[in-house]
């Protein structure tokens, strides 16, 4: 690993926006937070993931992977993060290396590559992704990137998050550093307003972002940049002209709020649109944060007129389901900032948890699912839960219902429970006031679809 | 026939090319009590373990040595060790099958040596079959590993037996399906013979409901009928790939080969019918006459929207092959073939030049196509084309019933034949009046007045 990912690694490791990190000793902070990875009962993505989800949705960008043909033949176009403008963005573009350039380097291989994209494809940026075997023979891809730029005089980003780095998370951080690093603050907006804001780790998947867009065009917010879903290069470059950022998704961006508010001053905060309560407490924080720093106070009214009138009305479509879905069981196997906010939504709509998997969240996570989850909390909270346990509880029907991600969709399927999307793959948006209700109502069509009535007929001949 | 170029260009824009243990890992799917395992960064598995499961709907058992850059570095023999240990601890499985990746290659990790370590320090280890295949990412791609990998489970597990006459060994191609499988099975059991199928994903990625949860594959080739393989009469490969590991079974066992390099057609399948009448010594079942005679009726009706047709192909060397064939005898024009890796498949297929290459190329060449066949990765280059997209192959991502379709056999062919005509019939474009403009000089020619009108005149130009 190159001395500059090292120090890299490390000063993500060194976050002062978070919590764990603060708390820790010296010693203990120079080990950093990555969990050693158990091998042979390991999942997850790698660094090199991580960092593609983090900046992949910079939409009118091309994304070049730099290794050898598993990192992106096996992997492009596969998320639904949509976009308003450019579609380059889901073009998959590698280097492919060869045998011969792992063993001659494939540096000039690299070069050509950014050549080629720029003169068919002109994008206003390309962004270069290390992995691990151009890493290990040693590529250069600072250097590469660097002379590229002033041959060509367009941007050419290097993103060093090569997989062997470490999980999904830090890859995340590694893609923002490269954004930190390289492109914002290179470039001034046309013009600036006091309602500009950033919204930071929203990767606008199955487009989400657009059920919160129209509550803040409403209020005259402008999103002067969203980093990183259906963004455009320009507007993160200059997202430093913001006056706040929210920060989504727990920390997996983390290390962008905090350097913003340090180099330019920029007031941040966590938030989550998901989930009524938590939409309309971002709202909130938005206008407090927007007035805070210079906006007209008549801000803070309008919000919560808006807030009023969209959780009145949200509050009554849910309502139809509610009766419907009262005390029905959920098993909840999802990570980190989904773990709290998915369960006060469900709540809402009168469900109860009855396991929420915590493995990847934070210990700040874990508080406010506490707070949220009230008493015997602990009992519910589970820490790493085998599929064949997570079958057993379903099979027993333990559980109506599984939201998860899609790996283990098959835990629930083959035990013939009902089973919903929560996670990147899935085909609905559930985020705002909109996606509260359309969860609601895409749970209750899960669990009352008559089919499983049907596939839990016994065969007449006494066999499964 | 094809001649074969590579391309010029230095970046690969919209792979069709997917890796060597992508495929060494389906290969190990195909085996029962399987736990297959990449050794590499645990994104390797993670990427790999994502497309199928997104192709076949099933959960994918599939492991990570979980490498990080000090082990790398320092050799992953610890990590090998830990994930034996781990795997047979959670999953118990009766074969872990690894392959390697290009990380782990470029390092140089000799996993053959670790293994025999691990064996002589962990004897709780015996009675767990363990398969090592070397797939860097960098060399080959998809149909490559899976090959070797299948040509490794044979050398690691086959012994010479003494010959079961009634027995084949049949060896499908990385592009057969479940249903390819079982269509194949049906055939060969229709003579009374026993099919050893290896490996044989049709047990373990069909799509049925276990009674119980397992953490390795759901079913595939038992460890017993991998060893009995030693005593086949003979091995029937399905595709150019096969060739290898049915190599490694005459050398082994001495078991005589036949490879198919391919099932889709008519006159391949009346020699496979064929073969399988000789070596059983009966007849071949009325069925497969009634479906023989069916497919030619498909044939007849199908070939009035192939006949003509400009399609533009990219796929596997084999999958290319078997699809190329079959349109080129129904009077298709093979205008533009894609393919990923060097095979000797290539020579054989009925086109001018086969470009390895990737969907930039195959778009590139589509411009004057009617239709493309890749895999789903073509919906983009279809959709920026207005052209229809016929999907084959791996992955298939948004499609459902992908393990159930069926391109071998005469009713495998017929389902094609269908499929192909029934896209052309969806997108046949309707006439409009201005289709067929005259020449200016017919129009000159023709009019009673001196002048044209110049409007009409240039528009029709």
């Amino acid at each position: 690993m190159s001395v500059s990912l090292k120090a890299k690694i490390a000063e993500v490791f060194e976050e002062p926006g978070c919590d764990k990190n603060v708390a820790k000793s010296d010693k203990e902070r120079k080990k950093g937070c990555t969990k050693q990875l158990n091998p042979g009962a390991a999942a997850g993505g790698c660094a090199f993931d991580g960092a593609k989800i983090a900046l992949q949705p910079i939409a009118d960008v091309a994304h070049l992977v730099h290794g050898p043909i598993a990192c992106e033949g096996n992997s492009w176009d596969n998320r639904h993060s949509a976009s308003s403008h450019s579609q380059i963005y889901r073009t998959g573009f590698t280097t492919d290396i060869n045998e011969l350039d792992v063993i001659y380097g494939g540096e000039k291989r690299l070069f050509k590559s950014i050549r080629e994209i720029l003169e068919k494809y002109d994008p206003p940026a390309v962004f270069v992704y290390q992995t691990c075997v151009t890493a290990l023979v040693g590529d250069d891809i600072e250097a590469v990137c660097q002379r590229a730029s002033e041959k060509f005089g367009k941007p050419i980003i290097p993103v060093n998050a090569p997989g062997f780095a470490g999980p999904k998370n830090l890859g995340n951080k590694l893609g923002a550093e490269a954004l930190l690093d390289y492109v914002i603050g290179t470039m001034e907006p046309e013009f600036t307003t006091p309602y500009d804001i950033n919204i930071i780790g929203e990767y606008n998947l199955v487009g989400e972002l657009w059920q919160v867009k129209p509550l803040l065009d409403a209020l005259g917010i402008r999103i002067l940049s969203c980093i990183s879903g259906d963004g455009r290069y320009e507007e993160v470059a200059s997202a430093h002209r913001a006056r706040v950022n929210m920060m989504v998704c727990s920390k997996s961006m983390i290390n962008i709020a905090t350097k913003m508010e340090q180099r330019w001053g920029i007031p941040y905060f966590e938030g989550s649109f998901y989930g009524i309560g938590d939409m309309s407490e971002t709202l909130r924080m938005i206008a407090k944060l927007l007035v805070q720093t210079g906006a007209p106070d008549d801000l803070l009214d309008r919000t919560e007129r808006l807030i009023e009138v969209e959780e009145a009305r949200a509050w009554k479509r849910i309502a139809e389901y509610k009766q419907k879905l009262a005390g029905k069981r959920v098993l909840l196997i999802t990570g980190g900032v989904k773990s709290w906010s998915v369960v006060a939504a469900l709540q809402e709509g009168g469900m109860e948890i009855v396991g929420t998997s915590v493995k990847k969240s934070t210990k700040e996570d874990k508080e406010k699912l506490k707070d949220i989850l009230g008493d015997g909390a602990d009992a519910h909270m589970i820490d790493d839960m085998t599929p064949r346990e997570m079958y057993a509880m379903l099979r027993d029907a333990r559980a109506d219902i599984m939201l998860s991600g899609g790996r283990s969709q098959f835990v629930a399927l083959k035990a013939r429970m009902p089973w919903l999307d929560i996670n990147q793959e899935r085909h609905h948006a559930y985020a705002g006031y909109e996606g509260m209700v359309d969860l609601v109502r895409e749970i209750s069509r899960a669990i009352f679809n008559p089919v499983w009535q049907q596939v839990r007929i016994p065969a007449p001949w006494g066999e499964a | 026939m094809a001649n074969v170029v590579e391309t010029k260009k230095a970046c690969s824009v919209n792979p069709l090319k997917m890796s060597q243990p992508l495929g060494a890992s389906l290969a190990f799917l195909g085996l029962d009590a399987c736990m297959p395992v990449m050794h590499g960064s645990q994104g390797c598995t993670s990427f790999g373990l994502v497309l199928l499961v997104r192709h076949f709907k099933e959960a994918i058992p599939l492991q990570t040595t979980a490498m990080n850059e000090v082990t790398s570095i320092m050799g992953g023999y610890d990590n090998i060790e830990a994930a034996l240990l781990n795997i047979h601890k959670r999953a118990n499985p009766k074969v872990i099958a690894i392959c390697s990746t290009g990380l782990t290659e470029t390092k140089g990790d000799d996993v053959d040596g670790f293994i025999a370590t691990v064996r002589k320090r962990k004897p709780e280890l015996a009675e767990t079959e363990i398969v090592y295949v070397s797939t860097p990412d960098y060399v080959g791609g998809f149909e490559d590993g899976y090959a070797h990998a299948v040509t490794a489970i044979v050398k690691t597990l086959v012994k010479p037996l003494p010959v079961q006459a009634d027995q084949v060994t049949l060896l499908p191609g990385s592009h057969l399906t479940p249903g390819d499988i079982d269509e194949l099975r049906e055939i060969i059991e229709s003579f009374g013979l026993r099919a050893v199928v290896l490996p044989d994903i049709s047990g373990s990625l069909d799509g049925h409901i276990p009674p119980d949860w397992r953490g390795t594959t759901i079913g595939g080739t038992p460890l017993e009928d991998i060893r009995a393989a030693g005593a086949s009469a003979l091995t029937i490969g399905v595709g150019e790939q096969t060739r290898e590991a049915a190599l490694a079974l005459q050398e082994i066992a001495g078991t005589p080969l036949e490879i198919f390099d391919r099932l889709l057609g008519l006159e391949v399948n009346d020699r496979l019918l064929q073969r399988l009448s000789a070596i059983s010594g009966k007849p071949v079942p009325a069925k497969y006459r009634r479906q023989r005679s069916q497919l030619l009726d498909a044939m007849l009706d199908g070939h009035f929207y192939t006949g003509g047709v400009k399609v533009a192909i990219a796929a596997e060397p084999d999958l290319l092959l078997a699809v190329g064939s079959l349109l080129h005898e129904m009077g298709a024009e093979l205008t533009t073939c894609i393919s990923t890796t060097k095979s000797a498949s290539h020579a054989l297929l009925p086109a001018e030049q086969v470009m390895l290459g990737d969907l930039e190329d195959l778009e590139k060449g589509a411009a004057d196509c009617d239709l493309l066949i890749t895999h789903a990765h073509g919906r983009q280059a279809s959709e920026r084309l207005g052209k229809p997209l016929l999907r084959i192959g791996f992955p298939v991502f948004d499609r459902i019933g992908n393990a159930h379709k069926r391109m071998v056999g005469y009713r495998g062919t017929m389902d094609f034949i269908f499929e192909f005509a029934n896209t052309m019939l969806a997108n046949m474009g309707h006439h409009h009046a201005s289709d067929w403009p005259l020449t200016p000089e017919a129009l000159r020619a023709a009019s009673t007045h001196p002048f044209i009108p110049t409007d009409l005149a240039e528009a029709s130009v």
